[in-house]
């Protein structure tokens, strides 16, 4: 496969990133918008996630039906949310057709109708969302840790809160529209069956005359206690803890993502061996890794029954602590990489696997890494050099959340 | 893109699909073992076998399965439904020899006692899960409701109580009585050479014991039924609905699946612009579902629990309306677009494609490119969902409603 890497700055801030592929038959792309629950006032927890779903009732001329047929009739898979700091649009269909959605998505983002009727309906949406997170106790710890574990905004969940979902009207929804929908801070990134000169061309003509803003002030806030412990009459005990790691721009993101993966990225990893594998503690046990501009973390989740529960997290916690300590094995190195490594490789066959990624690189580094830049770097690593590291992060503090029916103490904490 | 079949000698049946195209290379045993095909005294032993499978064989335990396939970085697992048991990998072509002698060594699992008593919390663990998840226990209950005495009625975890008293002898009788390279079909996608494949699946599968496992396959069709379970924690409640649909054995199975697209795709369908759109529900879906002999319209809710009862009103009148004047000739021709486009995303990936492939075999011995999947939605003609309607009435409909509003009575 002849995959190529193309990017280009508008003079309006637009960012686009490709990647032809020319051996797939289609084509994805990846937009990322700073509209993300970060920059919505404290007062309007849920406005981001109202204004996704406002932008795609209607846009350019066409009434909602109107769009969600021109859409169809594309063949367009497609999605719009919002997260903390970006909202992500995305769609995927036949290379012959991406121009075409490109075109309704540039009219999505720069000429939607935002019609006040559509607003309550939204609301409604938005609040039955946040109620459903509520009733899935495996979402709702992963929402409290990061609002714990991050500073505020960065650990906001772009669900909302009830009350800003109630009270935000329609003025403030079209403010925040007009104050974050921006050319300059968003991205585009492309992958798949598309040739480049004709992308850029289109953009140009699309998005060209897209008008800058300025770029907001966020003010961060401590976050809050990093215990807690959310009472709920479940079967299972929800546990999830995070801990302070290299963000994707830092030099010690491979040792951070090494980590996490050693930890519990794969069926072989420390935590899915010794909790499920050695002592039957758990179905659900992983380890995770997220990264934001400037900080990252790893994160650990599983979920178990109320007699189980404190052995699961008192081995969880030794497995960390055994990390640091103990640090990490050649062989454990070597199958973190081949996992790695494959993934990258197969990533190449999904042109929305690839236009994510695009995305995320251009927002964290300014670029978009290959594969063998990748691949290099993750053969730098040793055991020794990812083993300080462990060290290092082992020291750090830890946050952790528990949601079911009772508390569990956590070892060497009164 | 081609077509490779051959049947080893003991039965098992391979078929591949190879691409020079893609990356990788994914492999999957199609086993015909299921919840449909056990009796109350091992209810959930399908999966439960499934999981034991990764606690290894004769030479490796379950520490030397999970590195064995992570060394080469494959990605491997495996499922288990009311019809099959799939175990699969994905890897790049070069490492297919060793993944692939995993993969055919734990279907092969030696079933230890020690193991199997560990194995057991692990299962009662993701049945409790399961069980705090509203969605998960409205699905079990509507399978259980529409299904009644009907082998597809069964649990796929099976429950705390049969999980516990169920033994490693029964389990063993189970697995010798399923697992028969007869019963077996061997699938491959993505990138890879024939003649090798063929070496490799006789290599370390031409030993297994021949075996061909009957099912009473059933045709449901009949009464529908009613259940308000109570969570009266719950914020939001969960609706599902079941009807009858056409079999997979049916062609009528692409019109079944255009016209849950219709009435029920995620966005742009009649129930998005009836529910969603205004606001009245956050999630509505219907899905097709094909069975071996029977098939089933999977209709799913979400929404505030005052509204459960208007929103069931509206999704009979959506349901009724069909019936009475049917699909349009646009609203097919949109939904074919989404359908289209959605297979040819799908099948870039081999691993995409795996499914279609071995279940396709297993169940028809047909192989469908995917040019011959598309051209099957193409044919598809507006008389064609008449049909379907007419031979299955989408209402009444089994109902299991599922969170804090016990109230809620059939929409007919």
């Amino acid at each position: 496969m002849n995959i190529e890497q193309h990017s280009h700055v508008f003079p309006n801030g637009l960012v686009l990133a490709a990647e032809t592929m020319p051996a797939l038959k289609s084509a994805a792309f990846t937009i990322l918008t700073p509209a993300g629950a970060a920059f919505e006032r404290a007062s309007s927890g849920g406005a981001a996630s109202m204004c996704a779903e406002w932008v795609t009732r209607g846009a350019g001329g066409r009434d909602s039906r109107a769009l969600i047929a021109a859409l169809d009739n594309l063949g367009v898979s497609h999605g719009e949310s919002a997260q903390t700091v970006h909202t992500n649009l995305w769609a995927a269909t036949l290379g012959r057709n991406a121009f075409a959605a490109l075109a309704l998505f540039a009219d999505i983002l720069t000429k939607p109708a935002l019609d006040d009727d559509e607003v309550e309906p939204i609301r409604a949406l938005a609040l039955q969302n946040l109620r459903g997170l509520d009733d899935d106790p495996g979402s709702k710890v992963i929402h409290e840790l990061r609002k714990r574990h991050f500073p505020d905004p960065w650990g906001r969940n772009s669900a909302g809160t009830p009350e800003g979902i109630e009270q935000t009207t329609a003025e403030e929804l079209r403010q925040f529209h007009a104050d974050n929908y921006r050319p300059n801070g968003t991205i585009l990134a492309v992958a798949g069956a598309v040739d480049w000169p004709r992308l850029r061309d289109e953009v140009e003509r699309l998005l060209g005359d897209w008008a800058q803003r300025d770029e907001p002030e966020v003010e961060e806030h401590a976050s809050g206690s990093p215990r807690e412990h959310i009472t709920r009459d479940t079967q299972q005990i929800q546990i999830a803890l995070a801990f302070d790691a290299a963000d994707v721009a830092g030099p010690d993101y491979y040792r951070a993502r090494a980590l996490a993966g050693v930890l519990g990225g794969y069926s072989s990893a420390r935590l899915f061996t010794e909790v499920r594998e050695k002592r039957g503690l758990c179905y659900s046990v992983y380890a995770g890794y997220e990264s934001l501009r400037g900080r990252g973390a790893i994160y650990c989740h599983a979920g178990t029954s109320s007699d189980r529960a404190q052995e699961t997290l008192d081995v969880t916690l030794a497995e960390i602590d055994r990390l640091g300590r103990e640090g990490i094995a050649q062989a454990e190195l070597d199958m973190m990489r081949a996992g790695l490594k494959s993934s990258l490789i197969m990533q190449q066959e999904s042109t929305s696997g690839r236009s994510a990624s695009i995305a995320s690189d251009w927002y964290y580094l300014g670029r978009m890494r290959t594969l063998e830049e990748i691949s290099s770097k993750l053969d730098e690593l040793t055991p020794e050099s990812v083993g300080a590291y462990a060290a290092e992060l082992g020291r750090g503090p830890r946050t952790i959340v528990t949601l079911g029916p009772r508390p569990l103490v956590i070892p060497g904490e009164s | 893109m081609t077509f490779h079949q051959t049947t080893l000698s003991n039965g098992l049946e391979v078929v591949a699909e190879l691409n020079d195209e893609v990356r990788s290379v994914a492999a999957g045993f199609f086993v015909r073992a299921g919840s449909r095909d056990e009796s109350d005294d091992v209810s959930g032993v399908s999966h439960f076998l499934e999981h034991m499978a990764f606690k290894g064989s004769a030479s490796r335990d379950a520490l030397a399965v999970n590195r064995d396939f992570d060394e080469v970085g494959a990605k491997h697992n495996a499922q288990t439904s009311e019809e099959d048991t799939l175990y699969h990998v994905t890897c790049l072509p070069e490492y297919l020899p060793r993944s692939f002698e995993v993969l055919a060594d734990i279907l092969r699992p030696s079933l230890r006692g020690d193991d199997f008593e560990m194995e057991k919390q692990v299962i009662i663990e993701e049945i409790h899960m399961y069980m705090d998840n509203p969605m998960s226990v409205a699905y079990e209950a509507a399978k259980a409701a529409h299904f009644g005495p009907h082998p597809l009625g069964r649990s796929i975890l099976g429950s705390v109580e049969s999980i516990k008293n169920m033994t490693v002898e029964q389990m063993r009788g189970y697995y010798q009585s399923r697992y028969g390279a007869g019963n077996i079909v061997l699938a491959v996608s993505g990138n890879d050479d024939w003649s090798r494949l063929v070496d490799l699946a006789e290599r370390y599968c031409g030993g297994w014991p021949q075996g061909v496992a009957g099912r009473d396959a059933l045709v449901r069709r009949g009464p529908t039924s009613f259940q308000a379970i109570c969570r009266a924690d719950d914020q939001q409640q969960t609706v599902i609905g079941v009807a009858d649909a056409p079999a997979l054995e049916s062609d009528d199975r692409h019109a079944a699946q255009l016209l849950a697209t219709i009435l029920g795709d995620h966005t742009g369908s009649r129930l998005y612009w009836t529910l969603i759109d205004p606001g009245h529900a956050d999630g509505v879906d219907v899905s097709y579902q094909d069975y071996n002999n029977t098939g089933v319209f999977y209709t799913f809710l979400s929404c505030d629990p005052d509204e459960a009862q208007a929103n069931l009103g509206r999704i009979e009148s959506v349901f009724r309306d069909a019936m009475r004047e049917g699909p349009s000739e646009e609203e097919l021709a949109q939904a074919r677009n989404k359908v289209l486009s959605r297979t040819v995303l799908r099948s870039e990936r081999p691993m995409g494609r795996l499914g279609s492939l071995g279940f396709q075999w297993l169940y028809r011995r047909e192989y469908l490119s995917v040019e011959d999947e598309l051209a099957a939605f193409d044919r598809v003609t507006t008389d064609d969902l008449r049909r379907v309607l007419d031979a299955f009435p989408l209402t009444p409909w089994t109902i299991v409603s599922v969170g804090p509003n016990v109230e809620i009575k059939p929409p007919f």
